[in-house]
């Protein structure tokens, strides 16, 4: 503990230097700067290698511009809400900047970001990338606002030792939610100090709880968040309150983490680094980033992950087609709208994405390429033993509805989960709970009874 | 002649004028945004970003329908009374009275100790908080090897955690007001209270007590304020949950601007804050001002 707080305290002192050398110097005259923001952590520098190396290679082919690297230290949404402020302001708005898929549309309602279209006609790299993650930088009015990095899906994670100690033959294949209960209970009478099968869930862990756990259940009952075709909120379905009921059956019979264990925001951390190295953890749901945790150089280092780890699709509730869910996010590199130098940044953007500099990224941080020749490049294949499996789930992979609305509506989904966790309310009573808070945020006539 | 005399007062007024100007910028002046932007619907992101409207005091009706703001109301209440009035306040007061009883390095000792925890920066103070409630942290262990259960204490008692963190850190303050206005009260009054056969307690309940009214005032006005504004404290130690069991007021407010990205929202509820804050000033000053009976 007082080795996190330590790393914690680092970390901040870290983004006081980084921010005080944020602040903006007096630009030589006849000279131009190009203001970069990125998210950096302790165990996701994938980034900032990408952008050194992209500046380096940036300068030396433009003479007279200076690109001023600005990494931001902090978790996801620390990170949006640092970005969104800075964004505000014409003067504090970086030129070219990393933001997630999921707040693209609402970014581009605010004004923030560049419509790309008129430079990616002229960028021969653009008909590389594949047509689903193309729509991701769309946005309503179904210009391009922003170019791809990498996306990501979701599936189980298993520990192949913990679930041969307890009997269960491999490659472990769950095809329904019972089929996960049955062998989370088999581990757990083999073995009651193990973890069987965790989920997150509460508003600790926040997007981890509904992009790691919860829309894998919603979605495999056959209901969902957001009726695409209607533009409305799902309110009153049986599968949020089956969701919801499988959390309890988990929580209650112990299969997961303890309740105050799932509430700590860290406990992530402890998933990586200390539960599944130490054959602690029997499987969790987690995205398919999870190899850049624990290949070299990664933030849990962990020699022979790759024998000990299975990977396996999430099932739908009772094994129905398509017989697997998934969800996928992914960031993308964008334009401020403010940009004084529309042609440079774009350039930037462009070298910074460009094949060499992709393939370094995708491979690194274990994202799934959204390139087509990064996806046939050996190195990407062969980076971990995983991407095959998790590449596949592309095609079941479902997204986030994207509008302005969904933070709060993802809050009140995690509010549910945190209710029914820590057994404040039945599956029905936190149901109904979340009815009322969707109507609540986007009105009566925005949702629909499915 | 009338002039000059008028010129000569504005001129009297020269000096605290840069101080006024500050004041208005850095002071006055986020108010009143504050205030403007809660009569708003201004967003972090999407359409109400570029254009906000005016909705009026659409975002005032909302809070007194919203479940959370009565609690988180309440949560405030209890966390500026027991750790601040209650807790820092007492705390530094008998510390205070106990340094000037105690040799003198024992005094020194528990000065030292006390206002390191003051000295360090609220984000170290914090994270070392976190560190010692968290499950595996240093309270635990102590109780663990005491034989004593390891409650989760962020989790089980997140306000008892927050609250204790608080008092521990603040503590310093009060002390320091405290010793400056005991050596200020005249000994010759105490030993003649002696002389009249006044014990300890009566001393200090009728005679020093009432002599340093003043600094129990000012301390008081400057803790409840300090303690009204925490927010790094109980952000970095239960980020206000377990569901919304330590969510103060400032916690309330910046996860409605900054998490859901609606400011005025989030600026309405800085706004009974501000409000709450002054009338707790007007409270004080009003305490200050009555004639020393």
């Amino acid at each position: 503990m007082r080795h996190r707080a330590l790393k914690n305290m680092s970390l901040f002192a870290a983004a006081l230097v980084a921010l005080a050398a944020c602040s903006p110097g007096t630009p030589d005259e006849g000279s131009k700067t190009l203001k970069v923001a990125y998210q950096k952590t302790d165990s996701f520098t994938a980034l900032d290698t990408m952008f050194q190396s992209a500046k380096e290679e940036f300068e030396a082919a433009n003479q007279g511009v200076t690109v001023e690297l600005q990494p931001i230290h902090g978790n996801d949404d620390d990170y949006g809400t640092k970005l969104a402020l800075a964004l505000r302001s014409p003067s504090t708005a970086p030129d070219v900047f990393y933001e997630d898929t999921f707040k693209v549309r609402s970014d581009v309602d605010a004004g923030y970001l560049l419509k790309l279209d008129s430079h990616l006609e002229g960028w021969e790299d653009w008909d590389k990338y594949d047509d689903a993650a193309k729509a991701a930088g769309r946005a309503d009015d179904g210009g391009t606002y922003a170019v791809p990095l990498g996306t990501d899906t979701r599936a189980i994670w298993y520990n192949k030792k913990v679930l041969a100690a307890a009997g269960i033959s491999e490659p472990w294949q769950p095809r329904s939610w019972q089929d996960i209960l049955d062998a989370a209970r088999k581990i757990k009478a083999n073995d009651p100090s193990a973890i069987p099968f965790n989920m997150y869930a509460g508003k600790g862990t926040g997007e981890g709880t509904v992009m790691q756990g919860f829309y894998e259940l919603l979605y495999g009952t056959g209901s969902s968040l957001y009726d695409e075709e209607s533009k409305k909120w799902v309110v009153g379905s049986a599968g949020f309150k089956d969701s919801l009921g499988f959390l309890k059956t988990l929580y209650d019979e112990q299969l997961a983490v303890t309740p105050a264990e799932a509430l700590d925001a860290n406990v992530w951390k402890k998933v990586f680094g200390e539960w599944f190295p130490d054959g602690k953890l029997g499987a969790t749901v987690e995205g398919s980033y999870a190899p850049s945790f624990w290949q070299k150089g990664g933030s849990y280092e962990w020699p022979g992950y790759e024998q000990d780890m299975g990977v396996a699709p999430f099932p739908t509730q009772n094994g129905d087609a398509p017989g697997a869910v998934s969800m996928s996010g992914g960031w993308t590199l964008a334009v401020g709208a403010e940009t004084k130098e529309p042609d440079l940044a774009f350039k930037f953007l462009s070298t910074a994405l460009n094949q060499k500099n992709s393939l370094a990224f995708t491979v690194e941080s274990s994202q799934i390429a959204v390139r087509t020749d990064v996806a046939a490049d050996p190195g990407y294949q062969d980076a971990n033993p995983f991407v095959k499996d998790v590449s596949d789930l592309v095609k079941v992979t479902r997204y986030r509805p994207a509008t302005s609305d969904y933070p709060r509506i993802s809050a009140a989904v995690q509010e549910a989960t945190e209710a029914v966790i820590t057994g404040s309310r039945t599956p029905e009573q936190a149901a109904a709970d979340y009815d009322a808070a969707v109507t609540d945020i986007v009105g009566g006539d925005k949702t629909v009874r499915k | 002649m009338l002039l000059s005399h008028r010129a000569r007062q504005l001129v009297r007024y020269l000096p605290v004028l840069p101080a006024v100007l500050l004041l208005l910028v850095f002071l006055a002046g986020p108010v009143l945004w504050a205030f403007q932007a809660s009569l708003t619907n201004a967003g972090l992101t999407g359409r109400s970003a570029r254009n906000p409207e005016w909705v009026g005091l659409e975002n005032y009706q909302r809070l007194l329908t919203d479940p959370v703001f009565p609690l988180s109301l309440g949560l405030t209440v209890l966390f500026v009374g027991g750790s601040a009035v209650l807790g820092q306040n007492l705390l530094g007061l008998a510390i205070a009275v106990l340094m000037r009883r105690a040799r003198p390095a024992v005094a020194s000792l528990v000065g030292t100790a006390v206002v390191a925890a003051w000295v360090l920066p609220e984000i170290v103070a914090a994270f070392a908080a976190y560190a010692y409630f968290s499950k595996d942290g240093t309270l635990n262990q102590l109780l663990g090897a005491l034989g004593f259960g390891r409650p989760e204490w962020l989790y089980a008692f997140p306000m008892v955690a927050v609250m204790l963190a608080n008092v521990w850190r603040g503590t310093a303050f009060s002390m320091l007001v405290y010793k400056a206005a005991l050596n200020d009260v005249p000994t010759e009054v105490t030993e003649a209270a002696q002389m009249d056969g006044a014990r300890g307690w009566q001393r200090l309940l009728f005679i020093t007590l009432p002599m340093i009214r003043g600094s129990i005032a000012t301390n008081l006005m400057l803790i409840t304020l300090q303690t009204l504004a925490v927010f790094t404290l109980v952000w970095v130690m239960t980020a206000g949950g377990p569901a919304n069991a330590s969510t103060t007021l400032p916690i309330l407010a910046y996860q409605e601007a900054f998490k859901f990205g609606d400011i005025g929202y989030g600026t309405a509820v800085a706004s009974v804050l501000i409000l709450i804050g002054a009338a707790f000033g007007v409270v004080y000053i009003r305490l200050l001002k009555e004639p020393r009976a």
